[in-house]
């Protein structure tokens, strides 16, 4: 019975030398890979927003508590937002220069609702260094931020200063005329 | 068994990196290592092990970034935003959890093979030390974890164990004092508690590094006990025992998933879904199933400090078997007197472990009363506990000692391949599973 | 021979699996039920989900909290209310409809005042008592315990939630005097010695509870027209109750059942390599 004595597969040729390629192992290999993929997904997942995190991700805000001309800031998703009640003056400054030359160019109609052009609602991040910037200052009415000089317009759009981008905008509906729902 | 190393590097890139790292050199040597051919499933545990350690390591890191370690918010971290909130959760905290039991499955299994093969016997003494500080290590990172979800259950099981410590004369009380960190299981212990069960499992894996390497000096012990003579003996770890510890370990996954999946409850206390209540004792308070066996040890004996001793004893006793065995013959395949009190130990453990799980005064055949000796009712849990506690101690310091000096063992083989040739002619000469 | 050793391991894990915390029994073990979720394939019964949530909110939710489950919670997959057409719970209309129904208790963003606000989706379930110590002094110096993790924190689980609610107050022996204020419940672990007047060996199995009997027949209107008796009440929200406990056990179950079959699958192919790699040499 010296066959049982034989060497172990590895190191033959011949018959023996198709035993790395054989079906089986290959199969079992995808098996194995797929396997690990399953698993690996779980642990990779677990890092996303867990589910109280996700049900903050929404917020009701209601607007009757913005008088005309005055702005709050309020947080959601635990970053501070701006909403500014503007006056006609204000929007009729900010379409005024809706061709002018800006950084990042965009008209005042695509930074506000159709119908609720009172209503300005972005972060209030300021797009340089993300500070806070302060309420109706500056020379166009809109904001300044105190951090580094940068001048924000009524419409939200960065005019002068190092910022390079207007405030960012976020999605929001109107639930009603006097009630949104931001993200 | 470790020979000359039989790594060839063969492209520019593994030469570049064998002179400076010889990392592939390492791992090819690892796989290559020659195993003895007739090894059974018993040795498909250690790999097993390593899998388990692995999942331990990797489901507590995921667990630790959710966690939060303080007594007022421990809790709800585990069952409100773990087991809840968290995407998969459920899922990562019961693995952790029933794989810590599936853990020590595997290295009571594990144990209980080193001990009837003789794997602890010369030269293997090293390498069998090794394995019971990785025991030891163990049974400390599972009781700290228990505490951990802060439950009743954890909260008073770590406070009657930690109050052992106080039984020592003088510094008990300043022991217990610097270990709680205050005047009683509190916060600041839970803290500590979790600091040290997340660093545990490192100093483990460095300790199963050394393990393996003292392995890998005489090479591993085999079924017959009989010493590897010659390269026909063993075939290369990898593929032969690669595959086969792969196999071993899908089939113990399908284990651990039933219990996960389906009876997560099963192995778990109801009390420990209570918050931790200072003022109110849960009516049993008992160790997870892994522990019983020594708490059992430890109740039997009424002084507090000598069920310390005893308790700290009966671990001892494992770390004293290389030299409390006397026998010639390494495995128990060819002695069949010591086989008999081998298993007679194993029941005796498993009836500690069943006693632990009892209440003291329990009786043992229900209905039954006795007369009572000593303290308690002769048919209680605690003189069951007290008989097989007897039984533990004298196993170890003076049937295995005597049995090597007195039995006459079976004709152990000349080589690992007599059993094999010496197969009868029914049997085929490929594979004996 | 060496099979001994792994029929004994298999044996102590059975030994662990089956014994139970308590030898000595001071209560009547619980009534054997039939749940729709129990097995390794039971799921939750919507329907009977939504008739438990009406009895936790009518019935339970004035003395028990149910701190850890959130408003959004009900409207999970294998939630009661549940709606494919609402991915995400926080949209979902009921869950927004029940939320408005609690009054949370918020700081006023403009002032610092406490106030009560109507819930959102996010917020859980508030407690009916400011902390453990006005709960007490409300239910004569006992807590109504959470009811998050009720069916996980009690032996024997919905079972046990189903007997001691169907239990409370039963026709209590003669020979058995209650405190003023406590009621026999058969199933409460306890021992009455001290209560019994009769045979001192014929004790009764059971304990005293603080809780009086919460259940009548009728107490709660079924939106589906099902007959409220106490026994269909308690059936119900004990069934609310291990949902409550288990929220992601279908999740857990169908997962389960696909991970067995691959790792069925997946043994076999190992095995298959495994007997290909050691079909030449002598074992």
């Amino acid at each position: 019975m010296v066959d049982s004595l034989a060497q172990p597969a590895d190191e033959a040729a011949g018959p023996e030398a198709h035993s790395r390629r054989d079906f089986i192992h290959i199969v079992a290999t995808a098996a194995a890979i797929g396997g690990v993929a399953a698993v690996a997904w779980p642990l990779i997942d677990q890092l996303n927003p867990a589910a109280d995190t996700l049900a903050l991700a929404s917020l009701e805000f209601d607007l009757t508590k913005v008088a005309l001309g005055q702005e709050v800031v309020i947080l959601w998703r635990k970053q501070p937002v701006f909403v500014r009640h503007r006056t006609p003056k204000e929007i009729a400054a900010a379409v005024a220069d809706d061709h002018a030359s800006m950084k990042d160019p965009a008209t005042d109609a695509s930074r506000t609702k159709p119908g609720h052009e009172q209503w300005l609602i972005c972060l209030a991040s300021c797009t340089h260094l993300g500070c806070i910037p302060t309420f109706a200052q500056g020379q166009y009415g809109g904001w300044l931020c105190p951090c580094h000089g940068s001048v924000y317009d009524t419409a939200a759009r960065i005019r002068k200063g190092p910022a390079p981008k207007n405030l960012y905008l976020m999605p929001y509906t109107f639930l009603s005329d006097t009630k949104i729902k931001i993200g | 068994m470790s020979g000359p190393s039989t790594y060839e590097p063969n492209t520019a890139i593994e030469r570049w990196l064998d002179t400076r790292l010889p990392i592939v050199r390492f791992s090819a040597d690892l796989m290559a290592f020659p195993t003895p051919r007739n090894l059974n499933y018993w040795w498909t545990f250690g790999g097993i092990l390593a899998f388990c350690l692995g999942v331990q390591i990797v489901t507590g890191i995921v667990l630790a970034m959710h966690y939060d370690a303080s007594g007022a918010g421990a809790f709800i971290s585990v069952e409100q935003n773990i087991m809840r909130d968290v995407n998969y959760g459920w899922l990562i905290r019961d693995l952790h959890a029933t794989g810590a039991s599936m853990f020590f499955l595997a290295v009571y299994i594990h144990i209980l093979r080193g001990i009837y093969y003789g794997s602890f016997k010369p030269p293997r003494e090293v390498l069998w030390l090794l394995g019971c500080v990785i025991y030891v290590l163990m049974m400390a990172t599972a009781f700290m974890g228990y505490v951990l979800p802060w439950g009743q259950m954890s909260f008073w099981g770590a406070k009657v164990i930690t109050s052992l410590l106080g039984a020592f004369p003088v510094v008990g009380k300043a022991i217990t004092t610097l270990l709680w960190g205050g005047f009683s299981v509190d916060s600041p212990t839970l803290n500590r508690f979790f600091s040290l069960h997340y660093l545990l499992p490192f100093v483990i894996a460095a300790v199963v590094g050394l393990h393996i390497w003292a392995l890998h000096v005489p090479g591993n012990n085999n079924p017959t006990g009989v010493n590897v003579k010659s390269k026909t003996d063993t075939v290369p770890f990898h593929p032969y025992y690669t595959v086969k510890d792969g196999f071993a370990v899908s089939l113990f996954m399908i284990l651990f998933a039933v219990f996960v999946f389906f009876l997560p409850e099963a192995l778990a206390k109801a009390d420990n879904y209570i918050p931790a209540n200072p003022l109110q004792t849960p009516p049993h308070i008992v160790p997870e199933w892994y522990l019983l066996p020594f708490y059992a040890i430890l109740r039997a004996i009424p002084d507090k400090l000598s069920g310390v001793l005893a308790l700290a004893g009966a671990i001892g006793m494992l770390f004293a078997l290389p030299w409390l065995d006397t026998s010639k013959v390494r495995s128990m395949r060819y002695r069949p007197t010591a086989r008999i009190f081998f298993l007679v130990w194993i029941v005796a453990v498993m009836a500690l472990g069943w006693c632990g799980s009892q209440e003291p005064q329990g009786a043992v055949i229900p209905g039954v009363t006795g007369p009572t000796l000593i303290d308690y009712d002769i048919n209680s849990v605690t003189w069951l506990s007290r008989i097989a506690s007897l039984y533990y101690f004298t196993y170890f310091l003076i049937i295995t000692p005597l049995l090597g000096l007195r039995e006459t063992p079976l004709p152990a083989p000349d080589s690992l391949y007599t059993p094999v040739l010496a197969a009868p002619p029914a049997a085929s000469a490929t594979v004996q599973a | 021979m060496t099979r001994i050793p792994g029929a004994l391991a298999a044996i102590a894990v059975a030994i662990a699996l089956a014994t139970p915390a308590l030898a000595v029994t001071t209560q009547t073990p619980p009534l054997s039920v039939h749940w729709s979720f129990q097995g390794p394939l039971g799921m939750y019964d919507q329907e009977q989900l939504q008739r438990g949530y009406k009895v936790y909110r009518e019935v339970c939710s004035a003395c028990h909290s149910m701190n850890m489950v959130a408003f959004r919670n009900l409207g999970d997959p294998s939630g009661p209310f549940w709606d494919p057409k609402y991915p995400n719970p926080n949209d979902n209309p009921v869950v927004k409809a029940i939320a408005k129904e609690f009054q949370i208790a918020d700081i006023d963003n403009d002032t610092g005042d406490a106030i009560k606000r109507p819930g959102t989706s996010a917020d859980y379930f508030p407690a009916p008592f400011a902390n453990e110590a006005a709960s007490r002094a409300s239910n004569g110096g006992a807590y109504p315990p959470d009811m998050s993790l009720l069916a996980k924190a009690r032996e024997g689980g919905a079972a046990y939630i189903y007997s001691i609610v169907t239990g409370d107050g039963v026709a209590t022996p003669h020979a058995l005097t209650m405190p003023p204020g406590k009621y026999y419940d058969p199933y409460m672990a306890g021992d009455l010695g001290a209560n019994w007047t009769g045979n001192p060996n014929d004790v009764p199995l059971g304990g005293v509870i603080a809780m009086p009997p919460p259940l009548t027949a009728g107490r709660v209107t079924y939106d589906d027209g099902m007959k409220a008796s106490i026994n269909q009440e308690a059936y119900d929200v004990a069934a609310f109750l291990q949902w409550a406990a288990d929220p992601k056990m279908e999740e857990r179950k169908q997962t389960g059942l696909a991970v067995l079959i691959f790792l069925l699958i997946f043994s076999g192919l190992l095995y298959g390599s495994y007997r290909t790699i050691w079909r030449e040499v002598g074992h």
